[in-house]
């Protein structure tokens, strides 16, 4: 008996080491990927990581979300510093430079080209591509999720002034709010003036007029670059939106204050707004029942030549020190999320529209923009390639970038509280974000932007 | 007869020391070290090298308007919220030293906001004083543009300060509360006999007997409110509008993680550092004379 037991356990032992000797899947390479994407975005991000493992069975790609761009940013220089950085990470817009300056990335081109892929960087839409490109046009990270902002307003509220058309110029703009007011609407338009609205504000305006916000061609020449908004079209802008709120015709609508501007836009208490296309689907959503609204190009002033308007959100970054199986790996990953397929995906998941031509082209043909919850959205399109982009279009490539919108924010409360006029809140930011450069460069002794 | 313990040789002494010695290496010394020398350079946040610049930190610092004004909002957000926080605290122990009706409901209640997470108590106060939804919209709708922490600087400091006093009436109440049980009542007893009322008692017996928890509070508020308000600013103004509300340490966080310039935050820290150290003197040599300990 016993004996029958024992050559039984040994047929097992030994069929279970056969088992073991030969295995049917060899283990996938793991390697990490950390975004700032919260909530609902996490959560298509963490599905697309899933179809990215299941779709094929070398890698696995291991997704953390970080809470935000500021957290993924500091967590990961952290983590450098101890050697424990994951391999994939997304930075934001505006860690553009910092990441250049880091040394602690491998170039997302050569990795592609290393491993195989042949990817036709002429695909990408140029006011995307130039804003992550280096000065030579080399392309260190890929364009992730991507976004321009627009202008939402209320179909209804116009149609009560007798308008069917959204204002193309601002001139316009302010003539509309006046109407809109007289017909005793309280809040025509909606603005917020903090830091993060620097990129509405400032940088898109900035760029849809050709105007600089720094010598040096934004930054992209150079890490001597200075501020000049406080001496461009920039000025008569804030001057207008001033007048415009002493008026009553902008009303400042942020969280703090109970209600931010996507909720007042969606409920119907503000009629106009700016903002991300990201945020299409949120209105869509939200919207009050039965209302009407639309998105159009941001506006510009009568007489403008109209350029391309800057693309904004983040990049993936493929950080060094890590093993050829990982960078095998990430290559695969960023070879899919490149996938049109993929594009599509994202952008019916988020806000967030295709990066490519050929993304975007594979959406048309998908019927994507021609119904209801989606149609609008191809403006961001238009609103990007509206010009080849310019000098000063491809983008702002300043160091701390994240500290001058903070001081923009802070300058902007200040000029709308009376506390300094227009030309002196922009003269101290133009004296602060400078310091800020001005010690950037100080870190960086005698290094270039590649 | 020596009654301590004593050791024959003083080597034991310093092993039975070392491990809580290793800790405060580890976890005070060490990194204060590092920030000195942090502050003393121009660091490269991915650690691709620094340079070293002397004083260079301090000097641009302090030759700041900024930083001056961030200086300024720090010491007034800490002298009204611990005059506040020390006020209330004292009035509402008092009151339930006296076993007014209720006392034990307010014994339990009154501690708990100590407990709550700074987060998540400014999320409440960012409701509850949001002008245009919350309480305060009230306000606002019999006077319009009374209240508007969005860009008034007042408002906005007086929101954080209500709710950091909010959170310390809990924390000094607890202290205060102890002190007041601690006082024997025949002292009580004996001054209503000799027909004192309420308020003279307070002033002429309780108050000085528990004037060494009110030193201690002191410094403790006023320490806590250039640390521990971090998270109420983060989530209340992020330091707006226009700068009204950017205290020390939040100027600290904002510099340092969020503008990646970690030397320039080295400095503030050790100027905050040694800010607290100079309070916390002033207050040991000039107030605590007046304490009396029993």
């Amino acid at each position: 008996m016993t004996i029958i037991k024992r050559g039984f356990a040994a047929l097992a032992a030994g069929a279970l080491t056969t088992a073991l000797a030969v295995p049917a899947f060899a283990e996938p390479v793991k390697f990490d990927f950390w975004f700032g994407l919260s909530g609902d975005l996490a959560r298509v991000v963490d599905t697309l990581c899933k179809n990215f493992n299941d779709s094929q069975k070398d890698y696995e790609v291991v997704c953390t979300s970080q809470g935000n761009y500021d957290a993924t940013l500091q967590n990961t220089i952290a983590a450098f510093r101890a050697g424990k950085q994951p391999t994939v990470v997304q930075v934001y817009d505006v860690g553009t430079a910092t990441m250049m300056l880091s040394g602690a990335y491998k170039p997302a081109d050569k990795l592609m080209e290393e491993n195989g892929y042949k990817i036709d960087y002429s695909d990408y839409f140029p006011g995307i591509a130039r804003y992550y490109a280096t000065s030579k046009g080399e392309m260190l990270s890929f364009p992730f999720n991507s976004s321009t902002p627009l202008m939402y307003w209320n179909k209804d509220a116009f149609a009560k002034i007798g308008k069917t058309e959204a204002p193309k110029t601002w001139e316009d703009v302010g003539a509309d709010l006046k109407a809109l007011k007289d017909a005793g609407y309280e809040c025509p338009m909606a603005i917020n003036i903090s830091a993060n609205e620097s990129w509405q504000l400032m940088e898109q305006f900035s760029a849809l007029h050709n105007q600089p916000i720094a010598t040096k061609n934004n930054g992209y020449d150079g890490l001597d670059a200075r501020l000049e908004v406080n001496k461009t079209k920039f000025v008569q802008y804030v001057t207008d939106l001033k007048k415009w709120y002493d008026a009553g015709l902008i009303k400042i609508k942020s969280k703090d204050l109970g209600q931010d501007m996507v909720q007042a836009f969606a409920t119907g208490t503000c009629q106009v707004i700016l903002t991300s296309v990201g945020d299409h689907g949120t209105i869509g959503r939200t919207q009050k029942e039965g209302m009407n609204w639309d998105v159009t190009e941001l506006p510009v002033y009568a007489g403008t030549e109209r350029k391309n308007s800057l693309v904004g959100g983040a990049s993936l970054w493929v950080l060094s020190g890590k093993s050829d199986a990982e960078y095998k790996g990430a290559a695969a990953f960023l070879n899919f999320i490149h996938d049109p397929k993929t594009a599509l995906f994202w952008s019916t998941n988020t806000g967030y529209i295709p990066v490519t031509k050929s993304g975007f082209d594979y959406m048309k043909s998908q019927g994507f923009y021609d119904k209801a919850p989606y149609k609008g959205r191809e403006v961001a399109i238009a609103s990007l390639t509206a010009s080849e982009p310019t000098e000063i279009t491809r983008g702002v490539r300043l160091g701390n970038f994240t500290q001058i919108r903070a001081e923009f924010g802070t300058q902007m409360q200040a000029i709308f509280a009376n506390k300094v006029s227009v030309q002196e809140g922009l003269d101290t930011l133009v004296k602060n974000g400078d310091a800020i450069l001005e010690r950037f460069q100080q870190t960086y002794p005698g290094k270039t932007l590649p | 007869m020596e009654k301590r313990v004593t050791f024959g040789r003083w080597t034991i002494g310093i092993l039975f020391a070392v491990p809580q010695l290793f800790l405060i290496f580890t976890f005070f010394y060490w990194p204060a070290g590092q920030a000195v020398y942090w502050s003393l350079t121009l660091q490269q946040p991915w650690g691709g090298g620094n340079i070293w610049v002397g004083l260079d930190n301090f000097r641009s610092i302090l030759s700041n308007a900024d930083y001056w004004n961030s200086i300024t909002a720090s010491m007034i957000f800490a002298g009204i919220s611990t005059g506040l926080a020390m006020l209330i605290a004292l009035v509402l122990a008092a009151l339930t030293d006296r076993q007014l009706a209720g006392s034990w409901l307010y014994r339990v209640v009154l501690i708990w906001p100590y407990g709550i997470a700074a987060p998540a108590l400014a999320l409440a106060f960012r409701f509850i004083l949001a002008p245009e939804a919350g309480f305060m919209a009230v306000v606002n709708r019999v006077w319009p543009g009374f209240w508007d922490p969005g860009l008034d600087g007042a408002d906005a400091m007086a929101s954080i300060i209500i709710a950091f006093s909010w959170k310390y009436v809990g924390y000094n109440f607890i202290f205060f509360l102890a002190a007041f049980q601690a006082i024997p009542r025949s002292l009580i007893e004996a001054a209503a006999m000799d027909g004192s009322g309420v308020i003279r008692r307070f002033l002429d017996i309780q108050f000085p007997l528990i004037t060494p928890t009110i030193f201690f509070l002191l410094v403790i508020n006023i320490t806590e409110s250039f640390q521990d308000s971090f998270g109420i600013v983060d989530i209340m103004t992020a330091g707006g509008p226009a700068n009204a509300t950017n205290l020390m340490v939040y100027k600290i966080y904002s510099d340092g993680f969020k503008g990646l310039d970690y030397s320039g935050a080295a400095a503030q820290s050790i100027i905050l550092m040694l800010l607290i150290i100079a309070l916390t003197i002033v207050q040991f040599r000039f107030i605590e004379r007046r304490v009396h300990y029993r």
